[in-house]
């Protein structure tokens, strides 16, 4: 009997232990990136141009590189994930074609992002003739984002009770009527929450972009969707393993690690406040 | 009856995006097969499958031989599932049977948030935090190795194996744990023989899915694990991935040229391995949830 109880307990330590590892492991990144890279921003860092072969400077042009690389993410993958979600949950019936659907959703969610970023240089790179630009990269991530914001508005349509539409069926309201009025304004705000999930991994990726946009430097600020951009990982990468004086630069790595997983949490940060918020008013 | 047909659109609508999904997954895999097509022009199936040498820029005799490549990115993924699995279903049966539900409320962040991290800063800390440890252990000279890379890897699949795994061990049916508990086993027994057994599907579809994401990652690999063109010989050995291969090449090599397409072969290589993976993981998940029906 002791060497039972002895055994669960040398078995649950083993268990919290693992945890411990992951908390661990998320302190150290933390802590390096906080403790060796806030000495390096400053107000200038974040709004200047880079200087002297990248070596001096700010940041400012992959920050609103990556502002807007994932502006246009956003505007190509909220309302195609949304509406396909609309169909899956709302339309479809248990069919060959839907399960086709739900098989290609799981499998895109699975290629590699330098697939994606190759599947962006052939489709707007080269033959819609976009060019490496801006919108290039931003339906690229828009693509790769894609499958998470249709996962995560489909989670939250679920979460609207049937009734709602019945209600709404039962008086004379066509499908879509009551899909509009009856189902989407309650689950809108937790399609958001997913959705801006999705596009704080997408603001991070470096490798959809490698080749279907994002420049190496750039003194200046991208002028169309038809320019190339910088952007925050990319710039990030170019620092830490491309820069002709590397450990010159180091500080300005930090930095910019710094910056990029502030504004990743940032957005996480506000998707869950969203969902706070969401789960407050659905208890009232 | 204008009524009718407007909600007929919309219908159409929403079904023509559905299939818009199906779509993008063809379409990828189209235009790399099409894309890759022409490298075999001059380049033999066997040649690109089963030789280890790939020096595209050769003046003498351009060779195109991922068989290198492959091994690396073997042996970068299954030294970072040789990390992974473990943690990760510890973690995960952490998270489902021994933590109370407030200390749950904060350790599940903690994993979202480790997932959140970008990969390129993962790959950075790998440079500057792991190399430097790694190369004083094993006395190289940067750290910047295969064992860099499975470390950054399992950090990168942790949280996608932690979370599915605790799906899954949440799925067994209470009764299960009140029989084993009711014949006298401890909590600890009940976890090891009756809960991770009864999840086991579940447990190997997510780690399989961990699998596909390490595979296919490609900053951290290209950034840690130093991108030595050799056959790896062990995990202290200097690798290159497919994925960085191309993240190295693609900028530099001029479009149309063998090299191009080849790149893209390797592109659909690796396209077709995580297909497979993610598939087989599909499939286990599938024929677990029938049994339990």
């Amino acid at each position: 009997m002791k060497a039972k109880q002895a055994e669960e307990i040398i078995g649950f330590l083993l268990l919290r232990l693992c945890m411990a590892v992951i908390v661990v492991i998320l302190c150290v990144i933390f802590y390096d990136s906080i403790t060796k890279g806030i000495g390096s921003v400053s107000w200038e860092f974040l709004t200047a141009m880079p200087k002297n072969g990248m070596t001096e400077g700010g940041i400012f042009p992959a920050i609103t590189g990556t502002f807007l690389v994932t502006v246009i993410t956003a505007v190509l993958a909220i309302p195609l994930g949304m509406g396909c979600a609309i169909y899956l949950n709302e339309y479809a019936a248990d069919t060959m074609v839907t399960r086709l659907i739900r098989l290609s959703i799981r499998n895109l969610s699975g290629v590699p992002s330098i697939v994606y970023g190759l599947f962006g240089v052939v489709l707007f790179v080269q033959f819609m003739r976009f060019g490496t630009c801006l919108l290039s990269a931003g339906c690229t991530l828009g693509l790769m984002t894609l499958p998470w914001t249709i996962t995560a508005s489909e989670e939250a349509l679920k979460n609207v009770p049937k009734a709602y539409r019945e209600g709404a069926l039962a008086l004379g309201a066509t499908k879509w009527q009551s899909i509009r009025t009856n189902v989407l304004p309650y689950a809108v705000p937790g399609m958001l929450t997913g959705t801006i999930l999705g596009l704080a991994r997408a603001a991070g990726e470096t490798a959809p972009i490698l080749f279907t946009g994002a420049a190496f430097f750039m003194p200046f600020l991208p002028e169309s969707l038809f320019s190339q951009f910088m952007a925050l990982p990319y710039h990030l990468y170019i620092m830490s393993t491309q820069h002709h004086a590397i450990t010159k630069v180091r500080p300005l790595a930090y930095g910019t690690a710094l910056v990029l997983i502030v504004l990743v949490f940032a957005m996480n940060f506000s998707a869950v406040v969203i969902r706070y918020h969401l789960r407050k008013v659905k208890k009232e | 009856m204008i009524k009718r047909m407007k909600e007929k659109i919309i219908h159409g609508l929403f079904f023509l995006n559905g299939l818009l999904v199906i779509a993008a997954l063809l379409g990828i895999f189209l235009l790399l097969i099409v894309t890759a097509l022409p490298a075999f022009k001059e380049i033999r199936l066997s040649e690109f499958l089963f030789t280890a040498v790939w020096d595209p820029t050769s003046y003498a005799r351009p060779s195109y031989g991922i068989l290198a490549m492959l091994a690396g990115t073997l042996l970068v993924t299954c030294g970072a599932l040789l990390i992974a699995v473990p943690i990760g279903i510890g973690t995960a049966a952490y998270l489902a049977e021994v933590a109370s539900p407030r200390v749950r409320e904060i350790a599940k962040p903690v994993v979202e948030v480790l997932a959140g991290i970008p990969s390129v800063v993962i790959g950075f800390l790998g440079i500057v935090l792991v190399g430097p440890f790694v190369a004083r252990i094993f006395h190289t000279s940067n750290g910047l190795n295969a064992l860099n890379g499975s470390v950054l890897l399992a950090i990168m699949a942790l949280p996608t194996i932690i979370s599915l795994s605790e799906d899954a061990l949440n799925a067994v049916p209470v009764s299960f744990c009140e029989a084993s508990l009711a014949l006298g086993a401890s909590r600890w027994q009940t976890v090891i023989l009756v809960k991770i057994p009864a999840a086991l599907s579940g447990i190997i579809a997510s780690c399989m899915l961990g699998m596909g994401r390490a595979i296919g990652e490609t900053m951290t690999v290209l950034m840690a694990t130093g991108c030595a063109q050799a056959m790896p010989h062990s995990f202290i050995d200097p690798v290159r991935t497919l994925t960085a291969t191309i993240a190295i090449e693609l900028g530099e090599v001029a479009y149309g040229s063998t090299h191009y397409y080849a790149l893209f072969a390797v592109g659909l290589a690796l396209f077709i391995i995580t297909f497979m993976v993610n598939l087989a993981s599909d499939v286990i998940l599938h024929k677990y949830q029938n049994v339990v029906k």
